[in-house]
């Protein structure tokens, strides 16, 4: 987050040294993409804020915690997929899977499924691509996770 | 304004019935709907503080380079360097996914290839060096460079076959508040 601020704020003094009137013309775009996005974005924290009423981090962490059988990297996929979960509360209890049995794969596919498909940001996505373009991305990317589960679990024991 | 705002109807409607959610738990009680509006309040916080300098940065990007650069590194012929570059450029950001569709939209005008687009959401998504540094330290190197090895060939081969299946006609990538209707709405609002 700080990193970020001091990236935006070196680049920012730069270019207006540079140029001013560039850079306020890079301000007003940013922020025009900001405006007509400001409530979808809206719409989606407060879907996730009530889908964790359900899916807390323990139900989660009961839900994928067993055996690392064929039904725990199903239920990673599907939790992974429809979650939006921060980093920073994704990998803790990536890590308190792992302590509490579950198979590498099993945390490898909710890890990778949760970064790379999204399906409460699905319609947000489809106004940038367009439905079946963000379909089709979020389907491959669900099966590239699952590969990449798959193949964690199967070279973990051999490096 | 009020085109805006017509526009954007059903997410006011949810916004003002999840309001009334929270209100109502507070004055049942209602503990799990107080949860959720606490979360609701930090994630909120995140989004507010971290979602503007995202779109500045973007809005710079924009206008700083050129189309003929992006073209020539990371446009249909950009081969394995443009790969290369565009994994490069993700891997330098952060924030969750949706924040890098933005980006995607202004790649995509600047004449990058429906290919490097979607290699840029992969990388963007699984391999950003902030995020990558957290993930060792909770789950270990191994973990991490193990996950990194799977996964860069596979968003690779998500690029490519996006490109193979929707990439040839008509793809385009439209970004919001950029398109002529939009930015009338924009500046009225």
């Amino acid at each position: 987050m700080w990193v970020l601020a001091a990236v935006t704020a070196a680049a920012l003094l730069v270019s207006t040294i540079v140029n001013r009137k560039k850079t306020w013309e890079a301000i007003k775009k940013g922020m025009r993409m900001l405006l007509s996005l400001a409530f979808p974005f809206l719409t989606v924290l407060i879907v996730v804020s009530l889908a964790l009423m359900f899916l807390t981090p323990e139900s989660i962490a009961g839900l994928l915690g067993g055996a690392g059988d064929g039904w725990a990297v199903a239920a990673a996929a599907v939790v992974g997929s429809v979650t939006l979960i921060p980093g920073f509360v994704a990998f803790p209890l990536c890590a308190l899977l792992l302590q509490m049995g579950a198979a590498y794969s099993v945390a490898a596919v909710f890890l990778t499924t949760l970064m790379m498909v999204g399906v409460v940001t699905l319609p947000l996505e489809a106004k940038y691509f367009g439905w079946k373009t963000a379909l089709l991305r979020n389907a491959l990317s669900l099966a590239a996770a699952v590969v990449v589960g798959l193949g964690i679990g199967l070279a973990w024991s051999f490096v | 304004m009020k085109q805006f705002l017509k526009r954007n109807a059903a997410h006011i409607a949810l916004a003002l019935a999840f309001g009334v959610f929270i209100l109502v738990s507070w004055l049942v009680p209602l503990p799990a709907g107080k949860e959720a509006a606490g979360r609701f309040a930090y994630f909120f916080l995140e989004f507010a503080m971290f979602v503007p300098l995202l779109f500045i940065l973007v809005g710079l990007f924009d206008v700083w380079f050129p189309k003929a650069v992006i073209e020539r590194h990371l446009g249909p012929g950009s081969g394995a360097k443009g790969i290369f570059w565009v994994t490069l450029l993700a891997m330098l950001q952060a924030g969750p996914l949706y924040g890098a569709f933005p980006m995607a939209g202004v790649l995509w005008k600047k004449g990058a290839s429906p290919r490097n687009i979607f290699i840029y959401l992969g990388a963007f998504a699984t391999l950003k060096v902030p995020m990558l540094a957290f993930e060792s330290g909770f789950l270990g190197l191994k973990f991490t460079l193990l996950r990194t090895l799977f996964t860069v060939p596979l968003f690779i081969a998500v690029g490519f076959l996006m490109e193979l299946i929707v990439g040839k006609r008509g793809f385009k990538v439209t970004p919001p508040g950029e398109g002529g209707e939009t930015t009338e709405c924009a500046k009225q609002a």
